[in-house]
């Protein structure tokens, strides 16, 4: 199903959680809403899903105007950052719940109701642990109980807030796999809030992202990586050493460190570097940096250095080109591609 | 440690025993005909019958108090949330005299009820009221922390499930409530049953009618039948231990879902 | 297909307003029938032939040595309890042994033990026909129907108030801090007195303040030790109860009153204790949904 929000606003108090927010989200993909604390992307979420109204604007299910729908009548599937879970049933029965509670008329037969329970828990891979408490489960075990809780219902869309949040870093990386698996199978258009962008990059189709209440770019986890639309984007998504200066005649210069600048008009500016697009450069090139510390992480050697007048500065390479590097050396490096934005 | 101890046993328990070795002074048939007299079985039916009662009525009103007091926001608020208390404040004497006046058939209240052929004040009518006065607050303070404690993603995620309010409510809201609620219950009714100072006034006091099982005991007393007082005091003493139990097995039941 | 839109939409942790008007309604007609109605109506009998009756019968001597009894019991009673709830809080809260819980439910055992049948064990144990009671007729010494009978029985009813208070706010802490303060070079005293105490005095307060209370309302228990003797061992509930028998209302309600503005100042002096008490702070945690 298709969602279109539509230049949505929503204060607390006098507080903006969301500023004009506009989003199409496709049938079927997975789209991540990727902002730090405060940006709104759980608003946004909470939007869609009718646990919070709009102040000002529309959201659409296909052609269907659900702006002011309560939750319970619009078929949403909504994964707690805290899972939720109704501590009371078992798991089977937080599961069945949103079955249960359908009127008589439109609910399944007790057996129709088992069987969906078990083929939920089975997708879940929790198969057998139906008559368990929540309190009796691990913390990945009660996210995988809160996703087919979501999916019982057949939901037009799911919705998970922070769903990783809460989980130590081995279960996370492995219940990330489970939900692009478990998204795949089921093809229901799923859309979750982060704060960590290796999480947005890894599993998203696309990603929105949003600081202080607007959406600043919505692409691909490429596209947003490699062509950020904004100075935000750009040193949110990745790492990347930030250099403040002025361009003139196409060049942006800061202090000794100067970087091309095609197409971007003369005045003060803001550059991004990402440590992969630095390279060791020829005398007479690039710019000079004192090496202040030298890391390895696996096949990648990292640089920490400052420029001649003192920016800090980071660069990885991979590890055989490093040979003769040493902490207080000098070398030379050259920026291959720069991302520069005139300050407004 | 030490100290404690001491003052535990010479203040508590050994007070305490002396009502256990006074009963057993009658004898094995004396104590069941001091404990179990025609007279004493009303009492204690009263007693326990009214206290029940009084603890339902809790139950519902205690409830419903504790839902508005965490849920809602309306004028006066402070003041009803501190209301709420009075029955722990307020000696039990005076709250005795003022229900009785209230709800005499020439009070305030009374003379309304009377009215509508409602005898509300010496009669078990009365002790019922004097002891819903007396157990509000056990509920009210046992469910408001719980209720307060209820995360709102709970009830959220059972709207989400397409539950409308009334489901959320007797589905989700209440049974997550069910352990503090029995626990008020029972701390209600334990404390009714050994209530006295409210109940006198608004009671009749007429054996086997409308005399409590306390009164009782301070009958037998100023009769200086001292086997019988302490005898009746044992039956009620086991009924305390009883509730006791009851309430810790309801709250270890209760830790299993948590 | 366009659904109806609607702008007055009502949030999923939201009740439908006749919902909330019901039971609002109904929660302030139970209150005003059983809390509110009862405490007006003990000022409006006791001021029934005006304020200089109810002065006039506050301050006859029986009604004034029922005063100063009632002050009196507390003055024992309050400070002795306080001194015990420390003793008992600090033994269950910061050492380990066996039997503990049981410790636990036995101070908290006068709370279910009815007030008459606290006032019985006295009787039995230091009355004429008592333990105790030769002994102590032989020594002239006199407990029950006496001024000392009356303090013990008020001291086990309120005895459980400023244990029960300070046990888990003791526990919550843990010993930390102490062993830090202890591993920093500070004796037990001090430890106690700069870092066990500062931490504990609202909830110290408060469990006083309910324990006083109770201690100067006592009714059953005190009725059972006292004998009646007015103007010796009367209490002020004992006293509203006799002029109330004697149908003396006016002087009833006026003694009552006086318990009821006790009762207030404890309720409002409590409000006060909440507002400032952090623990109670806490509780109130924000909910989901707020922006973060």
């Amino acid at each position: 199903m298709t969602i279109s929000i539509r230049s949505v606003d929503k204060r607390f108090g006098r507080y903006p959680a969301l500023n004009s927010v506009s989003l199409d989200i496709r049938d079927g993909e997975l789209l991540a809403l990727l902002g730090p604390s405060g940006s709104g992307k759980t608003t946004l979420l909470r939007v869609i899903a009718g646990l919070e109204f709009p102040d000002r604007g529309q959201v659409l299910f296909e052609d269907e105007d659900v702006t002011y729908l309560n939750a319970a009548a619009r078929r949403v599937g909504f994964v707690f950052q805290q899972y939720a879970l109704f501590k009371h049933m078992t798991v089977a029965k937080n599961v069945a719940f949103g079955l249960d509670v359908r009127k008589r008329r439109e609910r399944p037969s007790r057996p129709e109701i088992a069987a969906r329970v078990d083929e939920l828990l089975g997708l879940v891979e929790l198969g057998g642990l139906g008559r368990r408490f929540p309190s009796q489960l691990s913390g990945g075990q009660r996210q995988r109980v809160a996703l087919a809780r979501a999916l019982a219902v057949s939901p037009r869309v799911l919705l998970l807030d922070e769903p990783f949040g809460a989980l130590d870093a081995t279960v996370r990386k492995s219940l990330r796999r489970e939900l692009r698996r478990i998204h795949d199978a089921t093809g229901v258009t799923t859309i979750f809030v982060t704060h960590d962008q290796e999480e947005a990059l890894e599993l998203a189709d696309r990603v929105a992202i949003l600081n202080a209440g607007r959406i600043e770019q919505v692409g691909t986890p490429d596209e947003v990586h490699d062509r950020p639309a904004s100075p935000f984007v750009c040193g949110f998504v990745g790492e990347a050493n930030r250099f403040e200066g002025r361009v003139e005649g196409a060049r942006f210069a800061s202090g000794p460190v100067v970087l091309a600048a095609e197409g971007v008009r003369d005045g003060a500016a803001t550059a991004f570097v990402r440590p992969h697009q630095l390279a060791l450069a020829e005398p007479g090139r690039g710019f000079e940096v004192t090496v202040d510390r030298l890391t390895v992480q696996g096949p990648v050697g990292v640089i920490e250095g400052r420029t001649a007048d003192g920016q800090r500065i980071e660069a990885s390479f991979a590890r055989k080109d490093l040979g003769g590097v040493e902490v207080r050396s000098t070398l030379r490096l050259a920026a291959d591609h720069a991302h520069v934005f005139p300050d407004a | 440690m030490g100290v404690t101890l001491t003052i535990l046993s010479v203040i508590v328990l050994i007070p305490l025993s002396a009502v256990a070795i006074k009963s057993a002074g009658l004898g094995f048939d004396g104590f069941l005909a001091a404990a179990f007299s025609e007279r004493a079985l009303r009492a204690y039916q009263l007693s326990f019958g009214a206290s029940l009662v009084a603890a339902v009525v809790n139950g519902l009103f205690g409830a419903l108090t504790a839902w508005a007091l965490v849920r809602y926001e309306f004028p006066g608020k402070a003041v009803i949330n501190a209301v709420v208390d009075l029955p722990f404040a307020l000696p039990t004497a005076v709250a005795g005299i003022a229900l009785a006046s209230l709800y005499a058939p020439t009070g305030w209240v009374g003379a309304k009820l009377a009215m509508v052929g409602i005898k509300a004040a010496y009669n078990p009518v009365g002790v019922v009221i004097a002891l819903t006065f007396i157990g509000l607050p056990f509920v009210v303070r046992t469910l408001e922390p719980v209720l307060r404690d209820l995360a709102a993603d709970v009830e959220e995620a059972a709207a989400s499930l397409g539950a409308g309010r009334l489901s959320i409510i007797g589905r989700v809201i209440l049974p997550a409530l069910a352990p503090a609620w029995l626990t008020g219950f029972a701390m209600a009714f334990a404390r009714g049953v050994g209530e006295y100072g409210s109940v006198i006034f608004i009671a009749g006091n007429m054996p086997f009618k409308s005399e409590i099982a306390p009164l009782l005991i301070i009958i037998q007393l100023e009769q200086y039948q001292y086997g019988a007082a302490a005898t009746i005091a044992v039956v009620m003493l086991g009924v305390s231990f009883l509730m006791l139990l009851v309430i810790n097995a309801i709250q270890a039941w209760a830790r299993r879902f948590v | 297909m366009t659904a109806p839109v609607t702008r007055n939409a009502r949030r999923a942790t939201e009740d439908p307003l006749w919902i909330r008007v019901l039971v609002l309604g109904v929660v302030l007609v139970f209150l005003a029938a059983v809390l509110i109605l009862p405490l007006g109506a003990v000022f409006a009998e006791a001021l029934r032939k005006g304020a200089g009756a109810a002065l006039a019968a506050v301050s006859t001597p029986d009604a004034l040595a029922a005063v100063k009894l009632t002050l009196l019991t507390a003055a024992i009673a309050v400070p002795f309890n306080a001194l015990f709830g420390l003793c008992a809080s600090w033994a269950v809260a910061k050492h380990d042994f066996p039997g503990k819980a049981l410790l636990i439910t036995l101070i908290d055992l006068p709370f279910s033990v009815s007030p008459v049948v606290a006032g019985l064990i006295y009787v039995l144990v230091f009355g004429a026909q008592g333990w105790f009671g030769e002994t102590l007729l032989d020594h002239d010494v006199k407990i029950i129907f006496a001024v000392p009978g009356i303090v013990l029985a008020t001291v086990f009813v309120t005895f459980p108030f400023v244990a029960r208070e300070l046990i888990p706010l003791m526990q919550e802490q843990g010993s930390d801090e102490e062993q830090a303060a202890v591993s920093m070079g500070a004796g037990g005293l001090t430890t106690f007195w700069r870092v066990t105490t500062p931490n504990i005095r609202w909830g110290l307060l408060y469990g006083v303040l309910l324990c006083n209370a109770r201690a100067m309302g006592e009714f059953g228990a005190v009725s059972v030790v006292s004998g009646h003797i007015r103007g010796l061992t009367n209490t002020m509930p004992l006293h509203v109860e006799i002029l109330y028998n004697e149908y003396d209302f006016v002087g009833a309600f006026a003694v009552a009153a006086l318990l009821c503005l006790l009762a207030i100042v404890t309720l409002v002096l409590k409000s006060i204790l909440e507002i400032v008490q952090p623990q109670v702070h806490a509780a109130n945690h924000v909910r989901p949904g707020a922006p973060h």
